[in-house]
């Protein structure tokens, strides 16, 4: 009887070590899957980075059929769009982090809001390319039409459009938290001297919350970035790059994203295929370094 | 009151109602195209539709069944890969949350967590697709289980790190081994916490067109083999939604809708769980 018990007893404290290192390598293998992602996207453009060098990226031409790579109107289409949406999105982001955070942090009016914003970050990507594709482009050709430039409806303007209010939860929900956070006896003082709201909000909320802010904008930005399916519904997916600002505004396009989804099981042999991959791998760099910038910046936030 | 006063109140009131002003007006479009969607999708979706494989072009009718069922079928494929090793991650990073290993783990989960969904889809396409020789489902589920784990990390980690140490140090000092105290008491303690971010992971991924796009790739037939392409509902609203027939676009406008009802519902389903249990996530 005694000796059984003794036996149970071993068998669980060998469980307990297989436990731990059980643990243990389910955490590395994230170590290991992000390292992977790396090393593939790396690899795999090998070919390309061999064969076209550094001008890639400054390239200004993408004709897979004559060979010639140049990731140039991506880089340019991507950036513009990105930022075009940021900017677009920033008020709005601001206004509704301010608005939950100091003017109506509780309540039902506030908890509806909060629930919808949220929402907004939870419909699929696809359905607001969807949406876009049948009901804003044609509203976007009448008003091209009318400012006189040439009415594609699709472009790098309909997919900012649509891509602010895809980004807007992220900003916001980080900018309310924080805003939050915010001590009273901050604010109290600065009532107490006769201070207005928005006097209060001005020097004292927005100063003591800005790179917090910041970090929400720049996961917005990432966010952007890393955006394909509407996008590439709706930005008409050109790789030329356009004569004018205006036909670079309101014309076709493509981002980065737009053009690997697009383009990637057409690509037929190793060097446009690596390239594409060389794409995917810029795409990754610059949304991780945001990214993290992002992380790093709320981290010492919360921590202070 | 003297001017200046006046004039120092009155700029407060109207930067109150510019931000009253931006923060509603910005509901308007999503409100807009929820019934956009419902509208035209809820006319779409009846026995048939959900029972029927799509049309070819020319006919009237047909279905998303294919759609419908790959949509499940990877889903839970990625569930069985992410869930388990997302939880267990989880329980290592809140236990040993100063070792070396969990602060590049969680590095890398953030990492994971930014990473653009075309990239997870592209990386995934040399892992699986290129070995197998084939686009197919179980390659679709890899990439989304990519995408579903760094949220069942982050909420598992988060709902057992806000546990009161005292319940283990009680399980313990009752002799209890160190795996079953992490099994039958801590997890358990922290189900719903975890519960709701695996409900929020697959709210995310069910709609995720982007990493299926080279692995799953899609399929106009009925399928249920995982080794071979297969269809998706985000996946066949995209292919349809860019094609020149209405027919396909009325298929697309039904899929929309009933992708859009599974992701709210999972939504709500998740706020109500939050709620009940107060859990912040």
């Amino acid at each position: 009887m005694k000796h059984k018990r003794l036996d149970l007893s071993y068998s669980q404290l060998r469980w307990e070590t297989v436990f731990k290192r059980i643990l243990w390598i389910m955490s590395a293998i994230l170590l290991v899957l992000v390292i992977g992602i790396l090393a593939t996207l790396i690899v795999q453009s090998m070919p390309s980075i061999k064969s076209l060098g550094i001008k890639f990226l400054w390239g200004k031409i993408w004709d897979p059929v004559n060979n010639i790579y140049g990731a140039y109107p991506f880089l340019i289409g991507t950036i513009l769009t990105s930022f075009t949406a940021l900017i677009i999105s920033i008020p709005f982001s601001y206004a509704i982090a301010i608005y939950l955070g100091e003017y109506n942090p509780k309540g039902w009016l506030s908890n509806l809001l909060k629930n919808t914003i949220e929402l907004i970050a939870a419909v699929p990507s696809v359905i607001y390319g969807f949406w876009g594709l049948s009901v804003l482009v044609p509203i976007i050709r009448v008003f091209e039409a009318k400012i006189g430039v040439a009415p594609y409806g699709v472009g790098v303007f309909t997919s900012s459009l649509v891509l602010a209010v895809m980004i807007i939860p992220y900003a916001a929900s980080l900018g309310t938290s924080l805003i939050r956070m915010v001590p009273s006896p901050l604010k109290e003082g600065a009532y107490a001297l006769g201070a207005t709201r928005f006097e209060v909000i001005r020097s004292v909320i927005l100063p003591y919350t800005r790179s917090g802010l910041f970090a929400g904008i720049l996961l917005s930005l990432g966010r952007a970035l890393g955006e394909t399916m509407a996008v590439a519904m709706l930005i008409g997916n050109t790789s030329a790059i356009a004569h004018s600002i205006k036909d670079a505004f309101f014309g076709p396009g493509n981002t980065m994203a737009s053009v690997i989804a697009n383009e990637f099981t057409e690509a037929d042999h190793t060097v446009y295929l690596s390239a594409l991959i060389e794409l995917g791998l810029v795409l990754f760099v610059v949304t991780v370094i945001i990214n993290l910038i992002g992380k790093k910046i709320i981290m010492s936030y919360t921590n202070n | 009151m003297d001017a200046r006063l006046k004039v120092r109140n009155t700029k407060s009131i109207i930067f109150k109602s510019v931000i009253v002003f931006l923060a509603f007006v910005i509901t308007i479009p999503l409100i807009i195209i929820l019934l956009y969607i419902i509208k035209q999708g809820v006319t779409q979706v009846n026995w048939h539709f959900l029972t029927h494989v799509p049309a070819p072009v020319g006919e009237t009718g047909g279905g998303i069944s294919n759609a419908l069922v790959g949509s499940i079928i990877i889903v839970a494929l990625s569930s069985i890969i992410a869930i388990p090793v997302g939880i267990l991650a989880g329980i290592y990073l809140s236990e040993n949350a100063n070792t070396r290993l969990a602060y590049y783990s969680g590095l890398c989960v953030d990492i994971l967590q930014g990473v653009p969904s075309i990239v997870v889809g592209m990386v995934v396409y040399f892992w699986v697709v290129k070995p197998l020789g084939t686009f197919s489902a179980l390659s679709g589920s890899v990439a989304l289980a990519i995408m579903m784990l760094p949220i069942v990390i982050r909420s598992t980690e988060q709902t057992l790190k806000l546990l009161p140490d005292s319940l283990k140090e009680a399980a313990l000092s009752l002799g209890v081994p160190y795996h079953r105290v992490i099994l039958k008491i801590i997890v358990p303690c922290g189900f719903a916490g975890i519960l709701s971010g695996i409900m929020l992971s697959v709210a995310r991924i069910i709609g995720e067109t982007a990493p299926l796009l080279f692995t799953a790739f899609g399929n106009p037939y009925l399928s249920a083999a995982i080794t071979k392409p297969m269809q998706s509902l985000p996946l066949l609203i995209f292919n349809y939604a860019t094609s020149p027939y209405d027919e396909w676009h009325n298929l697309a406008w039904g899929a929309s809708f009933i992708l859009l009802m599974f992701v709210l519902l999972l939504n709500i389903f998740t706020k109500l769980i939050t709620r009940k249990w107060n859990i912040q996530l």
